[in-house]
């Protein structure tokens, strides 16, 4: 319930309003994880926010990693610390990413816009043991050129052979020579195995909705997928009943769910 | 011939076509190809083809006073050109290569002659036609949620 303090160590500004903060924890214990945990980060004198942790789930001595948009007040205030300041975390909370629920079978992630920070610590748990998975694709769509988030780490990931990577954006000037259109289209040119993958997606809800009706239609089974929510995170710890949804807290039993327990909950407009 | 009614079998838009009918709709087919940077049709142009693509990348376009924008990209195994089928029968869009892209056309004036002569073959037509043309509105309306705005 108490925070741990942090400090900033590295701030990298990745796309306009987002930026990756690298902090390094006052009492220097590593920070250990599971990839699709989230922090509850304090700006102190302005308040608490739910950030998922989008660093190396197997480098905690590389410090903690959030990315941050500067949307709000309180995700400002964090997104605005510099080298040196403090900020207050608490967690890891959540369910995570099930990383050995793919192994043996294809993989097939898929994130929209800021959807891929979250993915990431999954995306490197899944590439540090490459050999246990079969197919793995990445797919990744966001809202123009200039949104894409980690760039340079899609270029090297893509130079990697064992790695099918597709990107597409919803808006594009003539001068953009990749995918332009939505991140579902990307599904049927993706080459898996549907009966034999695992799909983990997440992003904006309506994404994520028809993301994982393209998966169904494609072969893939709602048992056989995992998606992350974060609404309403407020206290992290099932306590406050902000992110109830439904039978279930999305800050405890969550926020990564299976999608045979969560569509039935999603088709009710109520909650 | 034989050619053209090969790759009409083997491209996914004719996927589980009579063989009758692929041999009808090769007499409408021609092999085409547009280098990168090349229309391959402009919008207000007479729609008189459809294109199948086999390779390469088109990027459907709408000019704009000093730009284009580009709303959708097609590849392999997609097909390009839908107004064909409704009169005034005008493209609404440019539609430019991105790259080396390989594709058949078939002729507008034929294709719709053969589906008034046969409407079985109308009725398949429309049946491959219907899923793609719904895929891209659905697609459509997504893009215009803006879903990845901030403000949503």
């Amino acid at each position: 319930m108490v925070p741990r303090v942090a400090r900033v160590r590295r701030r990298v500004r990745d796309i306009a309003d987002v930026w990756t903060l690298t902090l390094e924890m006052e009492d220097g214990e590593p920070f250990v994880f599971a990839p699709g945990q989230f922090n509850m980060l304090t700006a102190f004198g302005v308040g608490e926010v739910a950030i998922s942790i989008s660093g190396d789930p197997s480098k905690p001595e590389e410090g903690l990693v959030h990315t941050i948009r500067d949307v709000g007040t309180v995700s400002g205030a964090v997104a605005r610390l510099v080298a040196g300041e403090a900020m207050g975390v608490r967690g890891p909370f959540g369910a995570g990413w099930p990383v050995d629920a793919a192994k043996g079978s294809d993989v097939v992630i898929v994130a929209g816009g800021l959807g891929l920070a979250p993915l990431r610590p999954l995306i490197y748990a899944v590439l540090a043991e490459r050999k246990s998975f079969g197919k793995v694709v990445l797919l990744y769509g966001a809202r123009n050129p200039a949104e894409i988030l980690y760039r340079s780490e899609l270029e090297a990931w893509r130079r990697r052979l064992d790695v099918d990577i597709h990107v597409t954006v919803d808006h594009a000037e003539s001068d953009w020579f990749g995918n332009v259109g939505v991140v579902t289209n990307l599904i049927s040119r993706a080459h898996f195995e549907a009966a034999h993958t695992v799909a983990y997606v997440c992003g904006p809800e309506i994404m994520m909705r028809f993301t994982t009706s393209a998966l169904r239609d494609a072969g893939v089974g709602d048992e056989a997928m995992y998606i992350s929510m974060e609404r309403n995170m407020k206290c992290g710890i099932g306590m406050c009943g902000h992110c109830q949804m439904g039978p279930v807290f999305i800050c405890r039993d969550g926020p990564v769910f299976r999608n045979d327990f969560l569509r039935p909950l999603m088709a009710v407009k109520e909650l | 011939m034989e050619g053209l009614e090969r790759i009409l079998r083997e491209h996914s838009f004719f996927s589980g076509i009579k063989e009758d009918y692929i041999v009808l709709l090769a007499g409408c087919a021609k092999n085409v190809r547009f280098e990168a940077g090349e229309y391959v049709f402009h919008e207000g142009g007479t729609a008189d083809q459809l294109y199948l693509l086999r390779s390469g990348r088109v990027a459907l376009q709408i000019s704009a006073p000093e730009r284009a924008v580009t709303i959708q990209t097609v590849g392999e195994s997609d097909i390009v050109g839908a107004s064909w089928l409704v009169p005034p029968y005008r493209w609404g869009f440019d539609a430019k290569a991105l790259e080396l892209t390989r594709a058949i056309s078939l002729d507008a004036t034929c294709l719709r002659g053969k589906c008034e002569d046969d409407h079985d073959l109308g009725y398949e037509m429309m049946k491959r036609f219907m899923p793609i043309l719904l895929q891209r509105l659905q697609a459509a309306r997504l893009q215009i949620l803006d879903v990845y705005d901030i403000h949503n």
